[in-house]
């Protein structure tokens, strides 16, 4: 079957890729793409690692489909950082050791960026269940948590 | 009493330094072993069994060869067949029988899901189409599932001819029981009789997955000359390459394997399943083979750790010394022998000092995935019903639960059940920082209940080697051999700048290659910081004896009139202050003048691991309409020996607690009557997610090891044993009924809330 042809924007960059029909997204940025920062922890929307934002939406990147795709803007992990000062979300990762594996690293900090867009001054319950489709099995999230609410009052006092 | 070993200052350990491989996992650079691509490498994928026991007749791959993509099959056929002794590989006994049987079916498929054939080819499309045309006659056998029906005569025998082994005389009939093993100590019969108050209880406990977020991934490259190539990722590439080149036939040489990241492993990545069919797949195709599992094979293929029964008697006297303890523990073991059940006996009264004590264990085969290692193998279990029982003699006696376990705590001198003499050990200081943390004091709400439990793992060291490089600009590298899966290359970049004077940021760790350093046994029985840090220090060391040796060469002095000091290479006694003293960095200009390079190497077998024990405390509360039980509060408290980076010890804390928390309330393989696992996903199989927990507060406790140069002691398994008795205990008084089976989950609580309520009305 021949391929589809898809055009989109990823990380600010214009892309094109060729995708067979039932390719997802998260294959497309990862097999096509060469974006590798995004995981597949399941593929069946549980886990969160595959995590990025589709004009400003966070989603599962394993439940899109890469043809749903064209002419969107998306954003993944690789595009986080400016240059070579990490977003005060990475940064806060690294300062509370937020990470152990760091497999479910780039989904959490794509969701709780997504999570500040919203919200700039969350609660700790609404930093859990905005984050509850982002599994960890390494930190039990205390420390996940905490750098999220650190970074999200650093982004205020910086705003 | 032997004297502990005063913590000396440090300047690094102790601190918390951003570890050297953060920015590329926050970035998303890390590369992990899904993430690995070679040109022109092919889909391996495999074929797996529909049915929980069945023999196989046949297997026909013409058709899948004849696919256009399709570019190797491997079967049964492609794999010779191995020895059933157990043999030395690295520090393992393994019997590759049965390594080899797991990774690939031979005369019968074992559970549903085990591996059958294997393909690779162009595309995933085409690989999935060729898993299609592979014709696997099987003649269905009745399966067993659940450990006690597996030990009663007449089961469906796992595996043909099984004798019981530990057993005088042996048994004559084949059944599912591979092994006995006993441990005692005194006399139990007699401890019994002097006992006050005798409490006797069964349990039964599920079995859960490591739920590592990151699945299996592989790729294999073989050369024409038949060198190879394997990237995975796991917890030990030494233990990869022995059971690949085993599996093969190779020459160990040919083989080099490099670890990638690691997305978590918790013991579960401390066997093969796809590499040796990835290597395979690789030979009979001449192109590089990458093979990655979905979460259903990994909740289906990979292994899960024990479900179990477990039988527990403790006597007491009225002031509450226990006098007697003993145990029947029965582990299923997957498919194959070798669950963790001696572990488990092992441990299982281990926090006591107890004169009598008697454990049985029996590894029990049955229609599972063979288990693999999770954390403290084999010690949740035991411990989990040892201190649920504990719990409840407490409140029999009326008396608090930390002061009954400090009333009987295992300090040092104590003689465990299983044999050593404990040296110093921590858990009556844990015991005391529980009794006075905020937490075991604060008020709790209506629905609420508290609990505690102690917890204690081994820790092992082993074979380790590690090399240091001064570079000529002063800075180093060093090169480890344990797959570093929760901020090790912090740690060990720390006790080498400790060592040598220098800043954190100009030593740089990175996880070598089976090929470009001495042996290493794996990550696992929390040995990585103490074994690998036992390496670096010594590696350290030799640095500055060479940095000596080059001082005095240039000053024309004896090398024993060099000392170093606060970062600085000075001539001592009679020569002291005749030269100006030097730095390393000053040194490793002029290496290659005064002798060539310096590199520290260290290859030791790490002697000296000392236990960790742990104290946790839970608060629950419970919805009275749908027996939901929710982690209000939660206080992890354990001796590190010394914490050298106290982030990554807490986050063992943390972590082993939230596995923890998700084994006592939500997760357990489920098995239809069909034998088949009915929850392979994460919708289903519910591990802890971030609005499932409260904050996990830790308290760590520092008892330096004395065998270690800095006092470590291994920290990352105890965290995991504590939680499920803990928060049982809770339970019981958030719902006024103790419970004695894992997970308590809402319909489980609902019942016992109701049936406690009936049995008080009738
Ligand atoms: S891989 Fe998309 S949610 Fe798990
Ligand atoms: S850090 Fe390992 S899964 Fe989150």
């Amino acid at each position: 079957m021949a391929k589809h042809h898809v055009s989109a924007t990823v990380n600010n960059d214009p892309v094109e890729f060729l995708c067979e029909t039932d390719q997802t997204l998260l294959d497309c940025l990862r097999d096509e793409l060469n974006l590798t920062g995004a995981k597949e922890g399941c593929s069946s929307g549980d886990c969160g690692a595959c995590s990025v934002t589709i004009n400003g939406r966070l989603v599962c990147s394993c439940l899109v489909l890469g043809v749903e795709a064209n002419g969107m803007k998306i954003e993944t992990i690789e595009g986080m950082a400016q240059g070579d000062k990490l977003h005060p979300l990475q940064q806060k990762f690294l300062e509370h050791a937020a990470l152990q594996c760091g497999i479910c690293t780039p989904g959490v900090l794509i969701a709780a960026k997504a999570l500040l867009a919203k919200n700039p001054n969350p609660t700790e319950t609404e930093t859990r269940y905005w984050l509850a489709g982002n599994l960890c099995r390494c930190t039990g999230y205390d420390k996940i948590i905490r750098a999220v609410m650190d970074a999200a009052s650093e982004m205020r006092k910086g705003a | 009493m032997q004297e502990r070993v005063k913590s000396p200052k440090f300047d690094i350990i102790g601190t918390r330094p951003i570890r050297p491989d953060g920015a590329d996992k926050v970035t998303g650079r890390a590369k992990f072993g899904a993430d690995h691509k070679i040109a022109g490498q092919l889909v391996g994928k495999v074929l797996r069994s529909p049915h929980p026991h069945a023999r196989i007749k046949s297997i026909n791959i013409a058709k899948a060869l004849a696919l256009a993509g399709v570019k190797a099959v491997v079967t049964r056929e492609d794999f010779k067949e191995q020895s059933p002794e157990f043999i030395p590989a690295g520090e393992m006994l393994v019997n590759y029988r049965d390594v080899l049987r797991n990774v690939l079916a031979r005369e019968k498929v074992l559970y549903e899901g085990h591996a059958v054939a294997a393909v690779a080819a162009t595309s995933e499309t085409i690989a999935r189409q060729a898993l299609k045309l592979i014709e696997v006659a099987y003649e269905v056998l009745p399966h067993v599932i659940n450990e006690v029906e597996a030990m009663k005569p007449g089961a469906p025998i796992v595996e043909d001819g099984m004798i019981t082994a530990g057993v005088t005389p042996p048994p004559t009939t084949p059944s599912n029981v591979a092994k006995r093993v006993e441990f005692t100590l005194g006399d139990v019969a007699k401890g019994f009789k002097d006992a006050d108050v005798i409490i006797e209880r069964e349990f039964n406990t599920k079995p859960v997955h490591q739920g590592y977020i990151e699945p299996h991934a592989c790729v294999a490259s073989v050369s024409e000359d038949g060198t190879a190539e394997l990237w995975t990722t796991t917890q030990g590439h030494w233990i990869a390459r022995a059971h690949c080149a085993k599996l093969l036939g190779w020459d160990i040489t040919k083989l080099r394997v490099t670890s990638s990241e690691i997305g978590g492993g918790f013991g579960g990545k401390t066997v093969v399943y796809m590499e040796p069919l990835a290597l395979a797949l690789s030979q009979k195709s001449h192109r590089p083979v990458k093979m990655v599992m979905s979460r259903e094979e990994v909740f289906r293929a990979s292994g899960p750790t024990s479900g179990a029964n477990i039988w527990v008697k403790i006597g007491a006297k009225k002031d509450g010394r226990i006098v007697a303890g003993e145990a029947i523990l029965k582990y299923q073991a997957g498919c194959f022998q070798g669950s963790p059940v001696q572990p488990g006996c092992m441990c299982a009264f281990a926090p006591y000092d107890l004169e009598n004590v008697k454990v049985v264990g029996y590894d029990v085969l049955s229609n599972r995935p063979k288990v693999a290692a999770y954390r403290a193998p084999g010690g949740p279990i035991s411990e989990y019903a040892v201190e649920s029982v504990v719990d409840e003699l407490a409140a029999t006696l009326k008396i608090d639960p930390i002061e009954l376990r400090l009333k009987n705590a295992a300090k040092e001198g104590t003689k465990a059940a299983y044999g050593p003499k404990f040296g110093p050990v921590g858990l009556v200081e844990c015991l005391e920082a529980a009794k006075n943390s905020p937490h075991w004091k604060a008020p709790l709400g209506k629905n609420q209940g508290r609990g505690m439990a102690s917890g204690f793992w081994f820790n092992i060291g082993g074979e380790t080697t590690v090399s240091l490089q001064l570079n000529e600009d002063g800075t180093l590298t060093l090169m480890v051999g344990t797959p570093d899966i929760g901020g090790l290359r912090a740690s060990l970049a720390m006790m080498a700048a400790e060592e040598l004077k220098v800043p954190y940021a100009k030593v740089r760790p990175i996880i070598a290659d089976t090929s470009s350093l001495g042996y290493n046994f794996l990550t696992g029985g929390s040995r990585a910081t103490f074994s690998s840090g036992m390496a670096t220090v010594e590696a350290a060391r030799s640095i500055i004896k060479q940095a000596s040796g080059r001082a005095a060469k240039l000053w024309e002095i004896p090398e024993d009139a060099v000392s170093f000091e606060n970062g600085e290479f000075r001539p001592a006694g009679d020569n002291a202050g005749k030269h100006k003293p030097m730095t390393l960095a000053d040194i490793a200009k002029v290496a290659g003048k005064t002798g060539g390079s310096i590199v520290g190497y260290a290859a030791i077998s790490a002697q000296g691991a000392a236990p960790s024990f742990g104290v946790h405390i839970a608060d629950t509360e419970v919805d009275p309409e749908t027996g939901k039980l929710t982690v209000t509060r939660y206080t992890a408290i354990q001796d590190a020996g010394k914490a050298i980076h106290p982030s990554y010890v807490e986050g063992q804390f943390q972590g082993g607690a939230a596995q923890g928390i998700g084994w006592a309330l939500s997760e357990e393989y489920i098995y239809g009557a069909d034998g088949k696992l009915q929850n392979a996903g994460f919708l289903d199989y519910r591990i802890p997610v971030a609005s499932d927990l409260p904050m996990l507060d830790t308290i760590i406790i520092e008892v330096p090891n004395p065998r270690h140069p800095y006092g470590v002691r291994g920290i990352g398994e105890t965290p995991i044993i504590p939680p499920m008795a803990a928060i049982a205990a809770a339970a019981c008084k958030a719902t006024g009924v103790r419970m004695f089976e894992l997970p308590m989950s809402p319909p489980k609580v609902l019942k016992a809330m109701k049936d406690a309520k009936a049995g008080k009305k009738a």
